[in-house]
C-alpha cells in the first residue's frame, strides 16, 4: 500500500493554478523526487501534504486516511524548508530536539536521539553551538537532523540543497541516499536540478505547470523522455520535427534512423548529444562547428547545420575538431528517442 | 542546461463543484475569525466595563438632562471663540512638539540601536526616566530652567518660559523615550546586511538608508509619532505649569470646567470633541499603516551593534549624547539639586521629613515615603493587568486565521474587525484621563461591580493607559516573525497555540520586555485618573507630589521634589533591572 496517495489534487492562487489535478503514489521506503522548473508547484505539492496549504479539490491520504481536516502538528510528517528556517534563539540540540519535545520525549530520550542524529548528519558534538554562527552545509544538516529526529513516516525536502556550493551537494546527495536506505525512510524530495533528483532518487516525477509531466526511475526518464518539455528541461536541445515512417525518420537534418516499434507518423524527435557521431565531411550531414565546451571527461560541440536548429554533440576529447571546422554527422538510432506529444 | 520556458495556459477547472470549495473556504474564514474571536474576548470584555461604561457614563451625565438628551449644548460650547482657540491651540502645538520630538530622537534611535558606548545601558534606562515623571514636577523642572530666575536667565538673560518653545521642549523631554524605544527596540534587530546589499547594489549611504532601512522602519516610526501626537494632543500638567494664562489644551480646559468651574456639560461636550479628535486621528493612522508591516529578517540585536566609526558616527554620538544632556539630564540635574536645596544650606532636610506624616500639617494621612510602596505594588498589578491584556490584543490582531485564502468576504471582514479593535485599543491614550477617573468614580461604586473600596482600582485605571504601549511595541515585532517558522514548527508536531509559545514568544520576548518596562513607567507616572481614584491613606508618589506641590511654602515644595527625585530613582533602577533581564536571555531551553 502506498504510504502517501494523492488524488485529483488541486490548488488555485486567484488566476493561477499551482497544482491541477495532481495524483502521486509514495511507496513505503521509496525516495520520490519531484522535479521541474521553478512556479511548476512543486513547493505547493509538499505544502499541502504537510497541511500548510489546503488543496481546492482532490485528497491526500497517509497510511491509507484522508488527511483532509488534520492539521499540519499532527500528520506526522517531517518537512525540511528550502531556507532551513532553524528557530534563530534555539542552539543546535534546541533545534534537533523540538519535535521531540512536541511528542513529550523525555529530556533522556531527548538528549539520546540528538546525540544519535547529529552523528548521523555528521556533525557530532554541535549541539550547544548557535545557529547563527553555521556554516550553510552545517545550517543544511542541522535543519535534516531537526526533520529527521523525530521519524516522521514521510520525509519532504524542499530543495534539499539549495544553497550549497556543488562539492558539498554531491556529497551530501551521496550521504543522503545511504541515510535513507539505512533508515528506511520513505522521502518526498522536490528540487529544480536534475543532477540531484536523478542522485537521490529512486523514482522522478517530473512537473510542469502543476501537472505530473513524467514520472518514472531515474534512468527511464534520462533515457526516455515522454515529452519535448521533459526532453528540454533534462538538457536535450537535439529536438526536431520528424516524419517517422519504419525505422526511419525524415527531418531538416536528413534522415535519421530510429528505434525498432517507434510510433509512425508525424512526432517530435530527440537525438542525445551522444547519438551525433561525427563522420567525414563528405559522409554525413554537413555542419560547422560552432563552439567547443570542455566538460571534464568529453567536448561538448554545437554544431550549425545547413538547414534546422543547432545540434550539440558529444565527443571524445582527443577527436573534438576545433570551432569553426567543417564536419559530417551520423546519427545513432540507440540514442534517438521518439516523444509524444507536449 | 536549457530550460524551455513554460508555456501559457488556460487556468483549468477543478473537478470538484465550485460550491463545495466555497463552503469550505467559508468553514476555514470562520475557524479564523473563531479563534480571533476568542483572544478579543477578555481585551474586549475589559475595556468595555473599565473604559467604555465609565466614559459613557460621564458624558451622558453631562449632556442628558432630566432624562433627556440635550445635544443642542454641543452647539453652544463649540461656538464659543474661547473653545475654538483652545482646539487650534491644542492642535498645532501637538504638531509640532511631534515633529520636533521625531527629529531629535530619531537619531538617538539610531545611536541606541546600532552603537556600542560605556554607559549606554544606563543612559537608555535615564533618558525614559522623563516618561515616568509626573507632569507637575517636570514643568516645574523646565520652569527652574527656563523660566525667571532660571539656568538660562541667570547664564544669558533668556527667559522660554512665556513662550511655546518651553511647552515644546517639555514635549520632547517627556517623548525622546517614546520614539528611541519604539523605534530603536526594532532597529537593532533590523538585519544590517540589507544596507549592505543596497549598498553593493550602487545606493549611497543615506539612499540605502532611506530605500531600505526606513521603509522597514515606517510602521514602528508611524507607531512611535501617533503615541507622541497623542500625548502632547491630551498634554495637562506640563500645560498647567509652563502654558500659564495664555496656552491651555482641551485637556486642561476639561479639568478646569470639571474640578473647578463644575461644569460638567462643557466638560462633557469637550471631552466628546476630544474623543471624537482621537478617532479621527487613529483612523487616518490605520488608513495610512493599511499596508501591512512587511516581513523583516531580525536578527539579535546584540550582534547588530558596533563601535562608533570614523569621524561622522563620533560626531553623530556626540551630538545625540549634547542633545541628551541639555535636554533630559540637566533638567532632572536641577530638580535633584532642588531636592537638597535646603533653608539652611545642601543637606537631607526635605527627605527626613518625608518619614513622617506628622510634619506635613495634615497634608497626610501616612508618611509620604510609604507612597513609594504603593506607587510599587500598584504599578506592578497594573503591568500585569497590561501585558496579559495586550498580549492578547497583539496576538489577536496578528493571528493569521484559515481566512488566508480563503472566501474573500470572509478575509474582508475580518480586516475590519481586526482594524476596529486595532483602534479600540488606542483610544484610552487620546482620552482625557480626567474624564476617566471621574468616570471610575460614579460608575464603579455600585453592584455589580463596587470596587470602591478595593485596592484593584487603581490598577485597573493605570492598566488602561499601558495596554496602547504594549499592543504598539509587540504588534510590529509580532508581524514581522516571519510566519514559516511558525511552519517548521507545526510540521514538527507543534500545535498552534504551542507554536506561538515556542516560536513567536521567544523572539519577541524582548519586546515583551519593553512593553513591560513601559506598562509599568506609565503607571507608575499616571496622575490624571489616579488623583480622582487613590484613597487619601494610599497615595501614590505622583498623587503625593501633587498633594505637596498645591501646599505654599518652601518644606512642602523641597518635599516635592525630594519625593520626585526619589520617584526618579525608583524608576531608574526598575528599568536598569529590566534592561539586565533582557541581555542575560541567552538560550532558553
Amino acid at each position: 500500500m502506498a504510504l502517501l496517495r494523492l488524488d485529483g489534487v488541486s490548488v488555485r492562487f486567484g488566476a493561477r493554478t499551482a497544482l491541477d489535478a495532481v495524483d502521486l503514489e509514495v511507496a513505503e521506503h521509496e525516495t520520490v523526487c519531484v522535479l521541474g522548473p521553478s512556479g511548476s508547484g512543486k513547493s505547493t505539492l509538499l505544502r499541502v501534504v504537510a497541511g500548510l496549504q489546503r488543496a481546492d479539490a482532490g485528497r491526500v491520504t497517509l497510511e491509507g486516511r484522508d488527511q483532509s481536516g488534520v492539521p499540519t502538528h499532527r500528520r506526522g510528517v517531517g518537512l525540511m524548508f528550502q531556507d532551513h528556517q532553524l528557530f534563530p534563539q534555539r542552539d543546535v540540540a534546541g533545534n534537533v530536539a523540538f519535535g521531540l519535545r512536541m511528542r513529550g520525549a523525555g529530556r533522556a530520550e531527548r538528549a539520546r536521539t540528538v546525540d544519535e542524529v547529529l552523528d548521523l548528519v555528521g556533525l557530532p558534538g554541535a549541539q550547544r553551538r548557535a545557529v547563527g554562527a553555521l556554516s550553510g552545509g552545517e545550517q543544511q544538516r542541522v535543519a535534516l537532523a531537526r526533520a529527521l529526529a523525530p521519524r516522521p513516516r514521510l520525509l519532504m525536502l524542499d530543495e534539499p540543497f539549495g544553497q550549497l556550493d556543488r562539492g558539498l551537494r554531491e556529497r551530501l546527495v551521496v550521504e543522503l541516499r545511504t541515510l535513507f536506505s539505512t533508515l528506511g525512510t520513505t522521502v518526498l524530495a522536490v528540487t529544480h536540478d536534475q543532477g540531484e533528483a536523478f542522485a537521490l532518487a529512486d523514482r522522478v516525477v517530473v512537473m510542469r505547470d502543476g501537472r505530473i509531466a513524467q514520472s518514472g526511475t531515474p534512468l527511464e526518464v534520462w533515457q526516455r523522455p515522454a515529452t519535448e518539455f521533459v526532453a528540454r528541461f533534462l538538457g536535450f536541445d537535439n529536438v526536431v520535427a520528424a516524419d517517422v515512417l519504419g525505422e526511419a525518420a525524415d527531418t531538416v537534418w536528413g534522415k535519421v534512423p530510429v528505434p525498432p516499434g517507434a510510433p509512425q507518423g508525424t512526432q517530435r524527435l530527440l537525438v542525445r548529444p551522444a547519438g551525433v557521431r561525427l563522420t567525414d565531411v563528405r559522409d554525413g550531414l554537413p555542419c560547422t562547428v560552432e563552439a567547443r565546451t570542455f566538460r571534464g571527461d568529453h567536448v561538448a560541440l554545437m554544431l550549425r547545420p545547413g538547414d534546422g536548429p543547432r545540434l550539440e554533440a558529444a565527443c571524445a576529447l582527443r577527436d573534438a575538431p576545433e570551432a569553426g571546422a567543417r564536419v559530417g554527422v551520423a546519427f545513432d538510432a540507440d540514442e534517438v528517442v521518439v516523444l509524444s506529444a507536449p | 542546461m536549457v530550460v524551455a520556458p513554460p508555456e501559457v495556459e488556460p487556468p483549468g477547472h477543478a473537478p470538484d463543484g465550485p460550491g463545495a470549495r466555497r463552503a469550505a473556504d467559508r468553514r476555514a474564514a470562520a475557524r479564523g475569525i473563531a479563534s480571533r474571536l476568542a483572544l478579543m474576548a477578555v481585551p474586549f470584555a475589559f475595556f468595555a466595563v473599565f473604559f467604555a461604561y465609565p466614559v459613557a457614563a460621564i458624558v451622558a451625565r453631562g449632556l442628558k438632562d432630566g432624562g433627556r438628551w440635550q445635544f443642542g449644548r454641543m452647539g453652544e460650547v463649540l461656538g464659543d471663540p474661547h473653545i475654538g482657540h483652545v482646539l487650534w491651540f491644542t492642535t498645532w502645538q501637538a504638531a509640532a512638539s511631534t515633529a520636533l520630538t521625531l527629529a531629535l530622537a530619531l537619531p538617538g534611535a539610531y545611536v541606541f540601536a546600532r552603537f556600542d558606548f560605556p554607559g549606554k545601558q544606563v543612559l537608555r534606562a535615564v533618558v525614559t526616566v522623563p516618561f515616568v515623571l509626573p507632569t507637575v514636577v517636570a514643568g516645574s523642572a523646565f520652569l527652574a530652567l527656563l523660566g525667571r530666575g532660571g539656568l538660562l536667565d541667570e547664564l544669558w538673560g533668556v527667559r522660554l518660559d512665556t513662550t511655546v518653545w518651553a511647552i515644546l521642549l517639555a514635549h520632547v523631554f517627556f517623548n525622546y523615550a517614546v520614539v528611541v524605544r519604539t523605534v530603536g527596540g526594532l532597529w537593532a534587530q533590523l538585519d544590517p546586511r540589507q544596507e549592505e546589499a543596497a549598498r553593493v547594489l550602487g545606493a549611497g549611504r543615506f539612499a540605502a538608508w532611506r530605500r531600505v532601512t526606513l521603509p522597514a522602519l515606517a510602521p514602528a516610526v508611524a507607531a512611535a509619532a501617533l503615541m507622541v501626537f497623542l500625548f502632547t494632543f491630551t498634554s495637562f500638567g506640563v500645560i498647567q505649569i509652563l502654558g500659564g494664562p495664555r496656552y491651555a489644551t482641551l485637556e486642561v480646559e476639561i479639568y478646569q470646567q470639571t474640578a473647578q468651574l463644575l461644569n460638567l456639560p462643557t466638560a462633557a461636550v469637550l471631552s466628546i470633541v476630544q474623543l471624537l479628535a482621537v478617532c479621527v486621528l487613529l483612523a487616518v493612522h490605520a488608513w495610512t499603516v493599511r499596508r501591512r508591516e512587511s516581513t523583516l529578517r531580525l536578527v539579535d540585536a546584540a550582534r547588530t551593534a558596533h563601535r562608533p566609526r570614523g569621524a561622522g558616527q563620533w560626531a553623530l554620538l556626540a551630538g545625540v549624547l549634547t542633545c541628551v544632556t541639555l535636554l533630559i539630564l540637566l533638567p532632572l540635574a536641577v530638580l535633584v539639586q532642588r531636592s537638597f536645596d535646603g533653608p539652611d544650606g545642601y543637606g537631607p532636610v526635605f527627605y527626613r521629613a518625608l518619614q513622617s506624616a506628622a510634619d506635613n500639617g495634615g497634608t497626610f494621612v501616612v508618611a509620604p515615603l510609604e507612597a513609594i510602596g504603593n506607587s510599587l505594588s500598584y504599578g506592578l498589578a497594573a503591568t500585569a493587568i497590561a501585558v496579559v491584556i495586550g498580549g492578547l490584543a497583539a496576538a489577536a490582531l496578528t493571528l493569521r486565521g484559515g481566512a488566508k485564502g480563503g472566501a474573500k468576504g470572509g478575509a474582508r471582514g475580518a480586516g475590519r474587525l481586526v482594524r476596529g479593535f486595532d483602534a479600540l485599543l488606542m483610544l484610552p491614550l487620546g482620552t482625557s484621563a480626567v474624564t476617566v477617573g471621574f468616570g471610575f468614580l460614579i460608575t464603579l461604586d455600585k453592584p455589580p461591580l463596587d470596587l470602591r473600596d478595593s485596592w484593584i482600582l487603581v490598577p485597573l485605571a493605570q492598566a488602561l493607559v499601558g495596554v496602547p504601549f504594549v499592543v504598539r511595541t509587540m504588534l510590529p515585532v509580532l508581524r514581522a516573525v516571519d510566519v514559516r517558522l511558525r511552519e517548521a514548527a507545526a510540521v514538527l508536531g507543534a500545535s498552534p497555540l504551542r507554536a506561538w509559545r515556542e516560536v513567536d514568544l521567544p523572539l519577541v520576548g524582548r519586546a515583551l520586555a519593553v512593553a513591560a518596562g513601559f506598562a509599568f513607567a506609565v503607571s507608575l507616572g499616571e496622575f490624571g485618573a489616579t488623583v480622582f481614584i487613590a484613597r487619601p491613606e494610599s497615595p501614590t508618589l505622583p498623587v503625593a507630589v501633587a498633594r505637596l506641590l498645591g501646599r505654599p511654602g518652601e518644606l512642602n515644595y523641597g518635599q516635592a521634589m525630594a519625593l520626585s527625585t526619589m520617584l526618579m530613582l525608583v524608576c531608574a533602577v526598575a528599568l536598569l533591572a529590566l534592561e539586565r533581564v533582557r541581555t542575560d536571555r541567552s538560550g532558553e531551553f
